[in-house]
């Protein structure tokens, strides 16, 4: 899934920009589960707004509205007589969600509720935590199932650096050594040879260089 | 005319309420600015409950659970008591005093506590002023 965290509702109020009929719109897949985005997170954003208009003796206009899905149009579609009516929308989608919104109300300034982190999962109550970056080009054949882009501070491909020591990262001493926990998992499956060859370079041309990715499946295309 | 705050008191049915229930016997008087709303758990009580009483119209709010350690149900009234941790953190972010928002945890034994609190309560709203109009986020 994707994570995000909740913006400060001060920066979201900093970037009205004078708006005061505005529509909050939550999203209830990823951003639900982290708690960032659903419809409890809409409605406590769209209190907070209003508290923040009563306070300044110039009512805001909030309505709220939280659909199945940001990232797809068809979801998108009955928000159109809500968004029509409003000054500005503020998304508590991801990154993507915003944009979708963005998209398809063009006129319509649309402003970012949370900021999106990156592709994870729930680790506990309460815990989120980052797995994968998105590559583009995936290693967990070679790395035991453990990220080393995502989860080694240096995205080693061939680690662990010198840095690594009592199975803690340098970076931070909270952060457990990626290259140590692959170690550990080799070991576990008595495959500690593979530590032994040497991962070539990735090809970071699929990763964040190119532009805009494209997934396409051309027996799904009309 | 002196401003008179509107209040909020979300109180638990085991403990806090039975605070008040035993002031209100000892015909203990308390300001007449406080609402008591209650609920089964301090536990219950949501962000999205006590944000919907500032929005329309309370000038303070405060969840009243068991004392820590006597919860009915374990640990409702810690986990109430993180909520409005964070949300102080959040009025404070919207410019809203977070005096404003208070947890208290009380026993059903303590009705001239509750009266305390109460009164404390009302005190400070009443020198903060109304939220509306209070002026425009920080
Ligand atoms: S190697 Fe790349 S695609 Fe695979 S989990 Fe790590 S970041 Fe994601
Ligand atoms: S200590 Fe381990 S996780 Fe940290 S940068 Fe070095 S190899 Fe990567």
């Amino acid at each position: 899934m994707i994570l995000a965290r909740p913006r400060q509702v001060s920066s979201i109020l900093a970037g009205l920009g004078g708006a005061r009929r505005l529509a909050v719109i939550g999203c209830q897949e990823c951003v639900t589960v982290c708690q960032a985005g659903g419809r409890k997170e809409v409605s406590c954003l769209a209190h907070l707004l209003r508290i923040a208009g009563l306070k300044e003796g110039l009512p805001l206009m909030v309505t709220e509205a939280t659909v199945a899905r940001q990232c797809d149009t068809a979801y998108l579609a009955p928000l159109d007589p809500l968004v029509e009516q409003v000054e500005a929308c503020i998304s508590l989608g991801c990154g993507v969600g915003v944009q979708f919104i963005a998209e398809r109300y063009p006129g319509v300034p649309v402003i970012p509720g949370v900021d999106t982190v990156g592709g994870g999962g729930t680790t506990a109550p309460g815990v989120w935590e980052e797995r994968c970056a998105m590559c583009g080009e995936c290693v967990l054949d070679q790395t035991a199932g453990i990220c080393p882009v995502t989860r080694c501070a240096k995205s080693l491909l061939n680690g662990p650096c010198g840095g690594s020591s009592g199975g803690m990262c340098e970076v931070d001493p909270d952060l457990p050594c990626a290259w140590e926990m692959i170690y550990r998992r080799m070991k576990e499956r008595k495959s500690l040879d593979d530590l032994r060859s040497i991962r070539p370079p990735k090809n970071w041309v699929s990763s964040r260089s190119g532009g805009l990715r494209r997934v396409i499946r051309e027996d799904a295309m009309r | 005319m002196s401003f008179e705050p509107r209040i909020i008191a979300f109180c638990c049915h085991h403990c806090a309420y039975g605070a008040a229930d035993l002031a209100g016997v000892l015909r203990l008087q308390y300001p007449a600015n406080i609402r008591i709303i209650r609920v089964p758990c301090s536990g219950r009580v949501s962000e999205e409950h006590i944000l919907w009483a500032f929005a329309n119209g309370a000038d303070g709010v405060c969840v009243s659970g068991c004392l820590e350690g006597d919860c009915h149900y374990q640990s409702g009234n810690l986990r109430a008591g993180k909520r409005v941790r964070i949300l102080r953190n959040r009025l404070w972010d919207i410019g809203l005093e977070p005096e404003r928002l208070r947890m208290f945890n009380i026993s059903a034994a303590m009705g001239s506590a509750f009266i305390g609190l109460m009164q404390e309560m009302t005190d400070v709203i009443r020198a903060l002023g109304p939220v509306a109009g209070s002026g425009g986020a920080r």
